[in-house]
């Protein structure tokens, strides 16, 4: 038996085991030993229960929207309401879901296996973010129980500091800096993990790709989070204080306040994404069987996308009177971003071409990924052109661009993700084939939903609209139609995996035959993942892998 | 440049029709990035599909582990898509230089935002009027064909943006400064106005309507639009404006400083006139002083260039707001100069 090929024993017990009996989830008994955990396995299962809540609330607001939107007027939402709904939509997938999501719940619990560590750098802070994430959420339950945010996620001025439901501002933005340093320690503890943490032989191009995106969104995470803080702060304080920065009427300027803003927020959305593609990275490589096309170019732009996204927040603003210049030299930034992701997806067919391609339900949502996000970067041309900018522009064409990336992009591959590390976080196996179905349905449903959008904005239709002119309405319904079809798919992924943690057969140490580390400890890993640091390969040499069917899994052969 | 399937694009009425001269170059442009989607996107899916189908996971086929570089092939996926970028960039940044740069000549009107209504003056100091669409009250913004238009567009409280999809221009109107911008509507007809940044409970609501109209239609447009509010003291201050008094005659606490007296403070008092006489500032003095100057010259105001009488050109009604507005300043306290 080769070195690699050895089963892990478990230190406490010396028991040999691929589905061990003994492992992190049972580790240690009791509320508190969740509550007061310093395991990151145990920390990123606690984050993936809290974001996908959070999904589902988001995704509720959702589904009351569209519904609403079913008529063109005189539907079932007052217009205040109809602004508070999409208000708390917004803010709550952003700032509650997809910004924590991948790094939170997926990576937490993946770093230090993918490194053969036992634990992130600095664990208690790791314990400590998440009890900010909480803390965020609460305060933003609070802001919705306070009836009356309706600034919109982006909290525009003048409009959020003369709002008279200030209530409820304060509370948000309060929420929002909180959750900030959620991110921020996240991002610092999985920078300092990454640097120092990495096993002798792992050099930085011998690690997974899922590391390399999770060290640039790091970086991005610790650089723009405190302006966001900043910036809500400065919000907070003209409404309390009348500063006098944004409030025209007290001399200050409120296209500051969204220079600001999207200061944060557009390298907020390469938070979103580079996880997104990190992960994708893993599903392709791992599913076809074959290294990754271009790995070098993969890391590469990993990070070219973290650096140029920091230049190109004007981007958000063409119409909004900024000098000629700036107007324009924003928009030949934005271009810049764009080649990078190109580059990815080309990488990822490439990665497909004569490799050995496992259709499966992480393949699928793979592959679903990258024909969404393609149609969501495409989108982007016409919106980083000015002139066709100054149409699109507020309407639903940007709508439905940037569901195509976030939702149609991040969520699906947090979905690839999920679905493809869930047997190694619960031990279980779920329905593959139900596991698929949910995949064309959320895709099919995906599609329906947020295609019609792409029209309804070309033909003038705004943004943030509570009523709109008649002509429109077809299109619309066609839109709630598919939002419908898209949340019967999600609550059917939802339920394969809460059948599988009942029903599932026991998972196998590396049921998909990958390379990466953490597919050399037992499913789940035990408490402290390895018991010595394991030597390091190609963490895309497929080479040795082969299934082995008594096992129901992949095995090295030396 | 007409691309193939343009006007199946437009049939299909992706767009609605343009009708500014900005629409021909933003349609080319926008057909072209859609051209080149599709160029991109078909053969990349049709990739996708063929290799999950001819590599998929089969008893007897193994793939290969290699095939993981080929430089000549990165090198072009790279350098292509970054030329079409800069074209695209380039197109777009014509395009908008056009938008921004504001030719001389225009018909002005001016915009005021503010939650949730339009308001547009006219050159002649009229304002817009108002049109029913269903139980809304539309504001209506009358323009010339093919004359070049701009617009100075102010907001009165909150963030709102003027955009007028068939005319493919917006521009956010931001409280605290003035937004220009300009286009020229190619063909008459009526188009959509929306409000397009969220701006509150209404920002739904806050829509007009845009009639292009011929030159002469317009000119008799902006003649109906010549309107005053029904608050005597409110018209009295625009007249006062709008009629030109404000050029000769200052109403504010500064004192006098124009070619004609001011009449601040003057109400009900006596005031003395070249003729030596003493008049008291009331409603039959101000109607003599409108109508017939001259027959009542203040002290000390004989030499100054004489005023026209408004006589043929003023309604009684218009007087009676104008005098409203000259007992609203009876209060205020001259400042030193």
């Amino acid at each position: 038996m080769s070195v690699v090929d050895r089963p892990i024993v478990a230190p406490s017990t010396g028991e040999v085991q691929d589905s061990p009996e003994h492992h992190f989830l049972n580790h240690t008994h009791g509320f508190l030993s969740w509550a007061l955990t310093l395991d990151h396995k145990r920390i990123g299962l606690m984050y993936l229960v809290g974001v996908m809540s959070s999904f589902a609330l988001g995704g509720f607001f959702a589904l009351v929207l569209r519904l609403h939107l079913w008529n063109f007027k005189d539907s079932w939402l007052t217009n205040q309401t109809y602004n508070q709904v999409f208000t708390l939509h917004g803010a709550i997938m952003v700032f509650l879901f997809i910004i924590p999501s991948i790094p939170a719940a997926l990576g937490n619990f993946l770093l230090p296996v993918m490194l053969g560590t036992k634990d992130v750098a600095f664990p208690r802070l790791n314990l400590g973010s998440f009890y900010l994430w909480l803390t965020g959420l609460v305060l933003f339950l609070t802001a919705l129980s306070i009836t009356g945010l309706d600034t919109g996620w982006t909290f525009y001025t003048p409009y959020s500091i003369e709002t008279q439901k200030g209530g409820a501002v304060l509370a948000a933005t309060f929420g929002v800096f909180v959750l900030g340093f959620s991110s921020i320690f996240t991002g610092l503890n999985f920078i300092v993990t990454i640097n120092t943490m990495r096993p002798p032989g792992m050099t930085w191009f011998r690690m997974p790709l899922f590391l390399w995106a999770t060290y640039a969104t790091s970086i991005i995470q610790v650089l723009a989070t405190p302006v966001l803080g900043i910036t809500v702060l400065l919000l907070a304080a003209e409404r309390m204080l009348g500063i006098g920065i944004f409030d025209p009427k007290l001399n200050g300027d409120p296209v500051t306040f969204q220079h600001f803003f999207w200061f944060y927020s557009h390298p907020a959305v390469y938070i979103m994404i580079l996880p997104a593609m990190g992960i994708i990275s893993e599903l392709m490589s791992v599913h076809c069987h074959k290294g990754i096309f271009g790995y070098r170019m993969i890391a590469y732009s990993s990070i070219a996308i973290a650096l140029f996204g920091f230049l190109v927040w004007g981007h958000h603003m063409f119409t909004s009177g900024m000098a000629d210049v700036t107007t324009i030299v924003f928009s030949a930034l934005t271009f810049t971003v764009s080649i990078p992701s190109a580059i990815k997806v080309f990488n990822w067919l490439g990665t497909m071409y004569q490799g050995t391609v496992s259709l499966n339900t992480p393949m699928l949502y793979a592959l679903a990924f990258i024909f969404l996000f393609t149609i969501g970067g495409l989108t982007g041309l016409p919106l980083g052109a000015l002139a066709t900018d100054m149409h699109f522009h507020d309407t639903y064409f940007v709508v439905a661009h940037f569901h195509y990336v976030m939702m149609g992009g991040t969520l699906v591959a947090f979905l690839g993700g999920v679905f493809h590390w869930w047997p190694k976080m619960t031990g279980k196996m779920f329905n593959d084939t139900w596991g698929m179905v949910s995949a064309a349905i959320v895709f099919v449903g995906f599609n329906l939903t947020f295609l019609p959008q792409f029209v309804l904005g070309s033909r003038g239709m705004p943004r943030r609209y509570a009523t709109y002119l008649e002509e429109f309405q077809d299109l619309h319904r066609l839109s709630t139609i598919g939002s419908l079809l898209l949340g019967s798919g999600l609550v059917i992924a939802l339920i394969v995996l809460m059948h599988s943690l009942f029903y599932g057969r026991k998972a196998p140490r590396n049921p998909w035959g990958g390379a990466t580390l953490e597919w050399e400890c037992s499913s789940p890993p035990p408490h402290d993942n390895f018991s010595s640091a394991p030597t390091v390969g190609d963490p895309y040499d497929f080479s040795g892998i082969e299934y082995d069917a008594k096992q129901g899994g992949y095995v090295k052969k030396a | 440049m007409q691309f193939p399937l343009a006007d199946k694009v437009q049939a299909f009425a992706w767009f609605p029709d343009g009708a500014s001269s900005f629409a021909p170059q933003v349609d080319w442009l926008f057909t072209f990035i859609l051209w080149v989607c599709i160029l991109f996107f078909v053969p990349m899916m049709a990739a996708m599909v063929y290799f999950m189908w001819v590599y998929r996971e089969r008893p007897g086929y193994r793939g290969s582990t290699e095939a993981l570089h080929n430089t000549p092939l990165e090198i072009t996926w790279t350098v292509i898509p970054t030329a079409i970028a800069v074209y695209i960039f380039w197109e777009g940044a014509i395009g908008y230089l056009d938008m921004a740069r504001i030719p001389k000549g225009t018909v002005d009107v001016n915009v005021t935002a503010k939650k949730w209504v339009w308001a547009f003056k006219y050159e002649n100091g009229g304002e817009n009027s108002f049109e029913k669409v269903g139980n809304a009250d539309m504001p209506v913004l009358v323009l010339p064909v093919n004359r070049d238009i701009k617009l100075i567009m102010r907001s009165e409280d909150v963030l709102h943006s003027f955009y007028i999809p068939s005319f493919r221009v917006k521009r956010d109107v931001v409280p605290g400064r003035y937004n220009y911008m300009w286009f020229r509507p190619t063909k008459t007809g009526t188009f959509d106005l929306f409000c397009t940044e969220y701006c509150g409970d209404n920002h739904s609501n806050m829509l007009g309507k845009v009639q292009v109209l011929e030159e002469e239609e317009y000119k008799l447009a902006l003649e109906k639009a010549v309107q005053e509010p029904e608050d005597p003291l409110e018209r009295g201050k625009l007249l006062y404006k709008r009629l030109g008094c404000s050029t000769c005659h200052n109403a504010g606490s500064e004192g006098a400083s124009g070619p004609g007296p001011s009449y601040n403070g003057s109400w009900g008092k006596e005031v003395p006139l070249e003729t030596g006489a003493k008049e008291i500032f009331d409603e039959n003095y101000v109607r003599n002083s409108i109508l017939n100057p001259q027959s009542q010259a203040r002290k000390g105001y004989g030499a100054a260039s004489p005023m026209n009488s408004y006589a043929g050109r003023i309604k009684d009604v218009q007087i009676d707001a104008l005098i409203e507005f000259m007992k609203s300043l009876q209060n205020e306290a001259p400042r030193a100069k």
